[in-house]
Parts: C-alpha cells; sequence; structure tokens
C-alpha cells in the first residue's frame, strides 16, 4: 500500500517541516534570558574556582541544540571555561 | 458541575472562532446550557461565525464596566436551547477587560451554565491572558503548518507556567491526500513533537467556508465530515471514547462517485 512511499524517501516536504520543527522547537524551549545564563555563569564560576584558577574573560556559557542517538535534538548547557592553571593545594 | 474550557492557539487565523463555535452548539444540541465568551475585543467575530451579529445591544465590557447585566449582554441562539453569546467589544482594545474581571466574569456564568466556552484571541499578550484568566481546561488549535505548531509549543508552555495543566490539542484542516504524498505533517508526526493528548482531527472541509458564509455552525449540516468530526470531538471532550473517524475519503473519480452516493 505504501509502495510508493518507500520510494519518496527523505524528500517528502513534511519530513523537512518536521524536522525544521524539531530544531526550532529545542531552541524556543530553551530561549532563556541573558540575566538567567549569567547567574548560571556565576555559580558556575564561584563553584570552580575552589578547584582552578579561571580565565574570566574567556568564560563563556550557553545553551545549544545536540543531535540524541534516536535523531531528535535536545537542548544542552555548553560551558566553554579556559583554565590558567589548577590549584595545588585541594590536588 | 460546570465548566470553563478556553480555546486558543496563539496563531492567528487556525480555526479557534469556528471551533469554539462548533463545540458549543453541539454541547447545546445535546442539552447542555452553553455560554459562548468572545473575548477578542476589538476583532470580535464569534457573532458573525454564529449569525447573531445584528443581535449585539451590549458586550462584554458594558458587564464588566457595570454598565448593563450579564444577562442582558448574553444573545440567546433562538435555534438551541440553552445556546447564548456573550459578544467582545469592537471599538475597545484588550486593556479594556483585565484578567481579575474574567475571573469574576466566568464565576458568574457558571451559577448560569455547564460550559462557558471561551474564546482567545491570537497572540500571547493581554487578550490571551484574559482569556485563559477563568479558564479549567484548555484546548488548543493548531494546523498542519510549522508556524502553527511552533505557536501552538509556545502556548503550551504558557499555559503550563499559568497553571493550566493537561491542554488538548486539535488539529484542524487537515489534508488526507496531502498527508498520503507525503507533503503534509500526520497526526502522529505533530503529537509527536507538541507530545499533548490529542482531542480531535478535522478535515479541510470547504463545507466550513459556506457554513460560516450563512451563519449556521457546521455541526448543523449532517452530511459534513468536518461536522462529525466536530462532533466526536465534543464527545471525547465529555469523556467518551470515540475513535478518530476515517478521514482517507480521497479526491479520485471512485471516491468522489462513492461520496455522492454516500457510501464513504
Amino acid at each position: 500500500m505504501d509502495l510508493f512511499k518507500s520510494f519518496g524517501g527523505k524528500n517528502n516536504s513534511k519530513d523537512i517541516a518536521k524536522e525544521r520543527l524539531q530544531l526550532l522547537l529545542v531552541h524556543d524551549r530553551a530561549d532563556v534570558s541573558p540575566k538567567f545564563l549569567e547567574m548560571i555563569k556565576e555559580d558556575i564560576l564561584n563553584v570552580i574556582s575552589n578547584y582552578v584558577d579561571i580565565d574570566e574573560a574567556g568564560l563563556n556559557v550557553e545553551i545549544t541544540k545536540e543531535k540524541r542517538s534516536d535523531n531528535t535534538y535536545m537542548p544542552a548547557l555548553h560551558a566553554n571555561i579556559p583554565i590558567k592553571k589548577m590549584k595545588q593545594v585541594i590536588r | 458541575m460546570s465548566e470553563a474550557i478556553v480555546i486558543t492557539s496563539g496563531k492567528g487565523g487556525v480555526g479557534k472562532t469556528t471551533s469554539t463555535a462548533n463545540i458549543g452548539t453541539y454541547l447545546a444540541m445535546k442539552g447542555y446550557k452553553v455560554a459562548l465568551v468572545d473575548t477578542d475585543i476589538g476583532l470580535r467575530n464569534l457573532d458573525v461565525v454564529m449569525g447573531l451579529e445584528n443581535r449585539i445591544v451590549y458586550d462584554i465590557v458594558d458587564v464588566v464596566e457595570g454598565q448593563c447585566r450579564l444577562k442582558q449582554a448574553l444573545i440567546k441562539d433562538k435555534r438551541f436551547d440553552g445556546l447564548y453569546l456573550l459578544p467582545a467589544a469592537q471599538t475597545r482594545d484588550k486593556s479594556a477587560v483585565t484578567p481579575e474581571q474574567m475571573q469574576k466574569l466566568i464565576g458568574d456564568l457558571k451559577e448560569e451554565f455547564d460550559y462557558i466556552l471561551v474564546d482567545c484571541p491570537a497572540g500571547i499578550e493581554q487578550g490571551f491572558r484574559n482569556a485563559i484568566a477563568g479558564a479549567d481546561r484548555a484546548i488548543i488549535i493548531t494546523t498542519p503548518e510549522v508556524s502553527a505548531v511552533r505557536d501552538a509549543d509556545r502556548i503550551i508552555g504558557l499555559l503550563e507556567a499559568a497553571e493550566l495543566h493537561n491542554p488538548k490539542l486539535v488539529i484542524n484542516r487537515i489534508k488526507m491526500d496531502m498527508v498520503k504524498r507525503g507533503d503534509m505533517m500526520d497526526i502522529e508526526d505533530i503529537i509527536d513533537i507538541l507530545a499533548i493528548d490529542l482531542l480531535g482531527v478535522i478535515p479541510d472541509d470547504e463545507s466550513i467556508i459556506i457554513s460560516s458564509n450563512k451563519g449556521e455552525p457546521i455541526v448543523m449540516d449532517e452530511r459534513s465530515l468536518a461536522g462529525q468530526a466536530y462532533k466526536n470531538l465534543v464527545e471525547r471532550l465529555l469523556g467518551n471514547n470515540v475513535p478518530l473517524i476515517n478521514l482517507d475519503m480521497g479526491n479520485g473519480f471512485m471516491d468522489r462517485l462513492k461520496k455522492l452516493f454516500k457510501l464513504a
């Protein structure tokens, strides 16, 4: 019955619509205020600073989307934290 | 036990008003006392879809401002016992009513009616906040388009934040021939993405336009597929287990022939 479907492959506009929507919604759903990110950033900074010296100017925190194994997308908190040096006392 | 249900969508033009009219009309046909409330202040349309536009004297703003009593503003639909419309004001804006006033209004209506159906304006601003203020339940209307589904998702989030939990989804204007070709998202695709319960699916049906031309809700048309879909939707709203009707009518010659003889 779905003989033609198998020939259609991925070029159906419905598949394009669905994929675009999934990507769009990951972004929409994870859309947070700069203030919210600033709060996370500060807390991360406070915790990590106990263990390492951080280059604060280079610290970058953002919410990105990541493709999972089942081909769906999920928001991910992505933090890039440049380390100046480890704190020797604790190590 | 009376219940206030808000019909909302985020995006405009997906069928909120038509759905409100049809759900309300069929509830009244089933013997319930129903109040339809148009909260789209400045752009009222529920009166036109219901064919009651010539009978408006007072409106929702007159009621909340105390210019008239609630009963004076309610327009009785003479076709069905127990069906009333509270029209929106046309010459005011959304800020003429506050969420607190809406809550009180819905509370007052609950003393008289079994169901209060609130037709929500498009958008997520004050009109939306007013419309959901007194609601116990929410119905979200969408169509199988990226923009409409995206806005529906946003509305789901906002309803959750307003503690209006477990909204139900209506997929409007689905074209089965396009779904079959792979050129329109199917029911499962949309449910997959929005992850809420499905209340009903309404096929794209020319008879809807004809019915709105005449000001007669489609549930009054015994032969309409969309009308039947709305009736089934109402049954599910009432907690009855009704399967989705087969919308797969096709548009080929044989299909049309079958339709003509009402075999399909």
